[in-house]
């Protein structure tokens, strides 16, 4: 039962982590829609948390998580529209589309301490994988230098809330 | 009789011994917090500036202010007390930075 859900936990992670490696030959508006994705995913998941958790501590990262995530997504299209780019969706946008609605749908059906400690874990995971896919091919992938900026600032900001998260874990964990 | 005063006042100014209390600005941009002033003293102001597109605050380890600021604000901490003073973001705690206040 736990090698099941850990494979199963296994799988679901490295669909994304395997899309955000191909994201090297991305273009800059292909690269745009993959962090303003990245924000967005990240935004329904604590709205989910929001409407579901009791706990304190969760409930103040989910806040955080919309907070954030919304400042620089809003951000990043006043940068495009500037920069007159159409964000481009793409093969790795799409697939961590994909990976979020299977993760939503997976956390919607727990409650409690179950969903808060599933909600953590997969904030840790999903921390760690876009903040892997900034500083390896998203952020030496943005030609115009704005855009390289914006990211650089978010990969701090992320690294922040990945360590949040792992914080938080530690005491629904 | 007029050079006299202008010595009384210059005495005056000079044992007073303590410079005017000053206003420095210290700005968070970029998830970081920006230079502290060098020399601070007892009764100068940070005005802490959020130039930043996220919320942050300035929050003293010493309980001495908490200051939460949206972006594009700003507000003023009076220093009451010598010593030193770590700070730091309570949203996004590897944000930090020290403040030294002499007497």
């Amino acid at each position: 039962m736990m090698r099941n859900w850990m494979v199963a936990g296994a799988a679901a992670l490295a669909l994304p982590a395997a899309a955000l490696a191909q994201a090297a030959k991305l273009n800059d508006a292909q690269i745009a829609h993959v962090a303003y994705t990245a924000g967005e995913i990240d935004i329904a998941a604590a709205k989910q948390a929001l409407g579901k958790s009791k706990n304190k501590q969760v409930l103040d990262f989910a806040n955080e998580m919309v907070r954030d995530h919304t400042a620089v997504n809003q951000q990043a299209l006043a940068l495009v529209k500037k920069l007159n780019v159409k964000p481009q969706p793409n093969a790795t946008s799409t697939s961590l589309q994909t990976a979020a609605k299977a993760k939503s749908a997976e956390l919607a059906k727990l409650s409690g301490a179950a969903f808060d400690k599933a909600y953590v874990a997969n904030e840790v995971a999903y921390h760690r994988t876009v903040n892997g896919a900034l500083e390896s091919t998203l952020i030496p992938g943005a030609q115009n230098g704005e855009l390289k900026r914006l990211l650089q600032t978010g990969l701090k900001l992320f690294r922040e809330h990945q360590a949040h998260a792992e914080m938080v874990q530690k005491s629904v964990g | 009789m007029r050079a006299a005063a202008v010595a009384f006042a210059v005495l005056a100014l000079a044992g007073c011994g303590k410079p005017e209390p000053k206003v420095y600005t210290v700005v968070m941009s970029e998830m970081a917090f920006g230079p502290t002033p060098a020399e601070l003293h007892v009764g100068d102001t940070i005005q802490w500036t959020n130039a930043d597109i996220l919320q942050h605050t300035a929050t003293a380890r010493t309980g001495a202010f908490d200051v939460d600021l949206p972006p594009k604000t700003s507000a003023r901490t009076v220093l009451s007390k010598a010593g030193t003073i770590d700070f730091y973001c309570r949203y996004h705690p590897g944000m930090t930075g020290r403040l030294t206040v002499a007497r």
